[in-house]
């Protein structure tokens, strides 16, 4: 469903990414994982088109769309929980779903509305409040749930997970499996490498802007600790 | 008490035009960063259309309206023409190339109509006035605050109700994850311009119906006061811009009514922008605080 083929992308004179190769198929949960500074976010926005890579493709359903407007990506079903959130503290809870609805039909919105009010309880308590009112996990879930809103078919997401309470971490896995039990294609980067290897189908480690390692998800788990030094993560 | 109602009055008349200017401006700087200097060329722009169709001996049934639309159409064609190619460029090319647009504009009108002040008639109730319990409010007054009133609540209700309001002020706070969102960053800002365009053509309207005057640099008087309003409120903060706008309508009438007759009273924008000096030395922020945004 996705492929990524020798993207390189710079920062200026910084390579970020040196001709990184991967795929994700159809219905996959992937995991990436590494180290900081390894590359794992210029990938994901590589893809969901914030940034032009210098050299390679991307390709979604065997389409090309490197260097596509990140909206129009989103209409061809692609969607990112980008790093750090990003929700918009200004609106309120409804109004950040009911925005990332943009690309649906009225009455699909309107539904999707409906939807997410029932699979995130949390958010319908606090629907008319204030996004940036909500604690790190209630905004993580509005990160993924606003996501959501696009119905897309290929959900990108950078660390899901970062700065919630381990409870929540649980909530936000959870919901991975979830998601893919529901036919979605998953690409996440995780900083809880060996968890979310064990939960994926696949999974690959980056590391200063090369993939240095691919396999199995439960099988890069177990070798994790071989290099944990190595991915720079412990877990 | 009649003469502080009376000042209340002019003060919000004043300000409400200055509110919808500084609002335009504060939705362009939202989605795009950029302080645009050739926001109340707009002005100039309603004031020449309504100058030619008067002479033409159009009513003012059709000026309006004809004002409305040139300066939603032109605010429209300069993001295309110019701020489109320069999107990515730095806020300080941004600024310039507003500039340009200025001088671009006052040199349009002096060599394609006259540098010359064009006087037409202007409608004939504008300077009726009404007695309310001994308080003479002028007609052209009472329309301006209520359509102010019902211009901002219209757009409130924009902001708020509609997606494309939405995707505003989701640019505004984060424009990259607007972008994310499936928001198309040409219709946004395109469409930001216009209805910055259609808050200035409203705006224009209600000036050329007080004053039935076109000239080349119409425009700059109103902008300097509309940016200033702008700030006050805090750049990019939509309700700052009314406030800002507002406040410094009062600010104004006020001074120049309680202030010495004579020269003291031609210092008023003086001591106006003493004042907000002073303002900016206590916030510096201006008095609405906004999350910094991200540019496209």
């Amino acid at each position: 469903m996705l492929r990524v083929n020798e993207v390189t992308t710079r920062y200026g004179a910084i390579t970020a990414l040196h001709g990184v190769s991967l795929h994700v198929e159809q219905g996959e949960l992937v995991a990436l994982v590494g180290p900081n500074g390894a590359g794992k976010t210029t990938l994901l926005n590589t893809v969901a088109g914030l940034l032009h890579p210098t050299t390679g493709s991307v390709e979604l359903d065997g389409r090309a769309v490197t260097g596509r407007d990140p909206a129009a990506l989103v209409h061809a079903g692609l969607a990112l929980v980008p790093e750090r959130r990003r929700i918009f503290r200004d609106l309120t809870v409804e109004e950040n779903l009911r925005l990332a609805g943009i690309t649906a039909s009225k009455s699909a919105r309107r539904d999707r509305l409906v939807e997410m009010r029932e699979l995130f309880a949390v958010l319908a308590s606090k629907w008319h409040t204030s996004a940036g009112y909500l604690s790190g996990g209630e905004a993580q879930q509005l990160a993924v749930a606003r996501a959501l809103m696009s119905d897309p078919r290929m959900l990108l997401m950078d660390e899901p997970t970062l700065g919630l309470a381990p409870s929540l971490i649980d909530v936000i896995f959870q919901l991975l499996v979830d998601l893919r039990d529901q036919g979605r294609t998953i690409l996440v980067v995780e900083q809880n490498a060996r968890r979310a290897l064990e939960l994926a189908d696949r999974g690959y480690v980056l590391r200063t802007g090369h993939i240095v390692s691919e396999g199995p998800g439960p099988e890069l788990a177990a070798q994790a600790d071989l290099f944990a030094t190595f991915i720079g993560v412990g877990e | 008490m009649t003469t502080l109602v009376q000042n209340v009055v002019d003060g919000l008349g004043r300000g409400s035009t200055y509110a919808l200017l500084a609002l335009g401006i504060s939705l362009i700087f939202g989605v795009m960063h950029l302080v645009n200097f050739a926001h109340a060329e707009l002005i100039t722009v309603g004031a020449y259309l309504a100058y030619g169709l008067s002479t033409l001996g159009l009513g003012w049934w059709y000026l309006v309206p004809a004002i409305i639309a040139s300066a939603v159409l032109a605010s429209m064609a300069v993001e295309i023409t110019a701020f489109r190619w320069v999107r990515n460029s730095s806020p300080f090319t941004l600024l310039l190339t507003s500039f340009a647009i200025e001088r671009l504009s006052h040199a349009l009108w002096q060599v394609l109509v006259s540098p010359k002040k064009q006087t037409f008639a202007g409608p004939g109730w504008a300077f009726d006035t009404w007695e309310l319990g001994g308080i003479r409010v002028e007609v052209m007054d009472v329309i301006t605050i209520v359509v102010t009133i019902v211009v901002l609540a219209i757009t409130a209700l924009v902001f708020t109700r509609t997606l494309f309001g939405l995707a505003v002020r989701a640019s505004a706070e984060d424009f990259d994850a607007a972008r994310l969102m499936g928001v198309r960053a040409n219709r946004v800002i395109s469409g930001a311009f216009g209805f910055a365009g259609l808050l200035a053509g409203i705006a224009a309207a209600l000036i050329v119906m007080r004053s039935p005057t076109a000239e080349p640099t119409l425009g700059s008087d109103w902008l300097i006061k509309a940016v200033v309003a702008a700030i006050i409120g805090g750049l990019g903060s939509f309700s700052g811009a009314v406030v800002g706008g507002l406040s410094l309508g009062l600010a104004e009438v006020f001074f120049r009514s309680y202030l010495p007759d004579g020269t003291a009273q031609r210092l008023t924008d003086a001591v106006v922008f003493m004042l907000i000096a002073a303002l900016f030395i206590v916030r510096p922020a201006g008095l609405f605080t906004v999350k910094t945004a991200e540019r496209v």
